[in-house]
């Protein structure tokens, strides 16, 4: 115990854990590895499993929108993660290579007449999943905000 | 495209097709779309496709997933057949009501209530 009371590994716990990871579409194995350490670091900081299952689903539809919509599939382009996790809540900002896209042109999915449409549906469940989400002009980067207590 | 393969377990039972995902997460692009091949073979080999879809073992899934199950919903239905899906957790329940595809789709609790829907 320190003098001032505080255990220095709870001050640890208490650090934001800031990351960063580049990722290509044509190596699968890049984004297991980030996901992996990703999702183990909101473990140790206290998320619990629905928050986790709520932040996944966010990030994989985000990466997955860059990939392909942004990147247009080209497996050589990039997206890039940039994230700060503290223990009551977590950015994050995801980027991608594309010349970008407007949110307000996106149909909403869950009208009637949408229902069967396959696709159009990673931007709405962002937005249901996290606190907040906010495409950036042009569109090519989506920053995402999840407040633990929300 | 062979099911096992596509990370899908394929049986027969009673003229239903009963389909169950191996993996525990359905969010691999190529992946998806090797289950949605492998699922198109299935309907386009029946006259009147009965399909039930289990997500027993299914954790995760991706909007790439649900678009793949659409395709599968309106192949079946342009066919006259029937399409349920049954043993759905309650996270993933939670993204077919928040897309509003519980309207979409029929939904049961278990595969026995699944396969006593059939008409």
């Amino acid at each position: 115990m320190s003098p001032n009371g505080m255990n220095p590994s709870d001050e640890d716990a208490k650090a934001p854990l800031v990351g960063e990871a580049v990722l290509q579409q044509g190596d699968p194995s890049g984004l297991k590895i980030f996901e992996s350490a990703f999702f183990d670091a909101l473990k140790t900081s206290g998320y619990d499993e629905g928050q986790i299952f709520a932040i996944r689903l966010a990030m994989e539809e985000a990466i997955a929108n860059g990939f392909r919509h942004g990147n247009d599939g080209d497996p050589r382009k990039t997206v890039k993660i940039t994230h700060v996790i503290n223990t009551t809540d977590l950015q994050v900002s995801i980027e991608d290579e594309g010349t970008g896209f407007d949110p307000e042109s996106v149909p909403d999915p869950t009208e009637d007449a949408n229902l069967e449409i396959p696709s159009g549906r990673g931007l709405m469940l962002m937005r249901a999943y996290m606190t907040e989400v906010n495409v950036i002009p042009p569109g090519n980067r989506i920053e995402m905000y999840f407040r633990r207590d929300a | 495209m062979n099911p096992e393969s596509a990370g899908l377990r394929v049986s027969d039972q009673n003229g239903i097709t009963r389909v169950e995902f191996i993996e525990q997460n359905i969010l691999d692009e190529a992946n998806i779309q090797q289950i949605g091949e492998a699922l198109s073979e299935v309907v386009d080999a029946q006259d009147k496709p009965r399909l039930l879809i289990s997500f027993r073992n299914v954790a995760h899934l991706s909007s790439a997933a649900l678009g793949a199950l659409i395709t599968v919903s309106n192949r079946v239905k342009s066919k006259d057949g029937e399409l349920h899906l049954s043993d759905i957790n309650p996270n993933i329940l939670e993204v077919f009501k928040i897309t509003r595809l519980d309207r979409l789709f029929e939904i049961h609790d278990t595969t026995a209530e699944g396969l006593a829907a059939f008409a």
